[in-house]
């Protein structure tokens, strides 16, 4: 089973290159973007295809190293392969 | 004195730290990350500069999770001396040791010159040999130094005297221009500029000397 793993920032918590790619929208001339906040996904192949089982595990993965918690959040999203 | 530089792949101010430990007094092991454990008798480790794992993921993420990690968590479970410099703050950071996350600079540009700092505090071991207030100039190199705290943690490290270092004017966005922080018991310091480039006089700075030399004379074995 894939896991898809998306990290983004933590709402409140400042984005500069979120902000830098809205800028670069502007002088593109693309109005009306208010903001952009940029973040990453993480894509997985799991051996696992119990779904419980595998959002458990790489639940475990996101706050063992694959998010930093501080700053950031996660979600989770799974699909069988 | 006996010092620790951990070395990862991607590590480049870790001979320069073990320059710097030396000239302060210290014997210097290098110790490679997938060790288990540290020398014997070690009372300082150091966390180098640099760009380990190539920053992937975060910076300092990949680092933060070797092997040799859970011997420096040992060592200041102990009560140990650690430093963290530049990437070894992000690496300290990554592993809890010390509160707090550093961030793309605010201006998105990598930052390599000397910047003046106010030392916060001369309440440790490692500043100790500053007034509190004074000004000194360490070079920074960094893209990712903008350090990030929750409202609560910063109000505890300024509650707890916990900042050890102010950027003079600001760098990079970071909260309350914070440069550098302690743990709680004052042992484990991390900073992203780097007092191990400004300790030689003919290297042009020598502001860093007192930090190493403070650090020496400390002398606790965990």
């Amino acid at each position: 089973m894939k896991a898809r793993v998306h990290v983004m920032l933590k709402a409140g918590v400042l984005d500069p290159q979120g902000e830098a790619v809205r800028h670069a929208l502007g002088s593109l001339g693309f109005e009306g973007v208010d903001a952009v906040r940029q973040g990453k996904v993480i894509e997985l192949d799991l051996t696992e295809t119990d779904p419980a089982k595998a959002e458990a595990e790489v639940t475990r993965m996101c706050e063992a190293l694959l998010a930093n918690t501080v700053i950031e959040r996660y979600d989770v999203e799974l699909e069988a392969s | 004195m006996k010092a620790a530089v951990l070395v990862f792949p991607g590590s480049n101010c870790d001979r320069d730290l073990a320059v710097a430990f030396r000239q302060a007094g210290f014997e210097v092991d290098m110790v490679w990350h997938k060790e288990t454990d540290l020398p014997s008798g070690v009372d300082v480790v150091g966390v180098p500069g640099g760009f380990s794992y190539g920053d992937y993921l975060r910076s300092g993420a990949i680092a933060a999770r070797s092997p040799i990690i859970s011997a420096l968590r040992g060592h200041a479970d102990r009560g140990g001396y650690a430093i963290g410099i530049c990437n070894g703050f992000q690496v300290l950071t990554e592993t809890g040791l010390l509160p707090g996350a550093l961030m793309r600079n605010a201006g998105l540009k990598f930052i390599c010159k000397p910047v003046a700092l106010t030392v916060a505090t001369a309440a440790s071991d490692f500043t100790c040999r500053y007034q509190a207030g004074a000004e000194v100039v360490f070079p920074v190199a960094h893209h990712d130094g903008n350090y990030v705290v929750t409202d609560d943690t910063l109000a505890a490290l300024r509650g707890e005297d916990r900042v050890a270092f102010r950027y003079a004017e600001d760098l990079n966005g970071s909260t309350d221009r914070i440069a550098g922080v302690l743990s709680e018991n004052r042992r484990v310091l991390g900073l992203m500029p780097h007092p191990e480039r400004a300790a030689d006089a003919a290297l042009g700075m020598s502001d860093g000397t007192a930090l190493f030399a403070a650090l020496a004379s400390a002398g606790v074995t965990a």
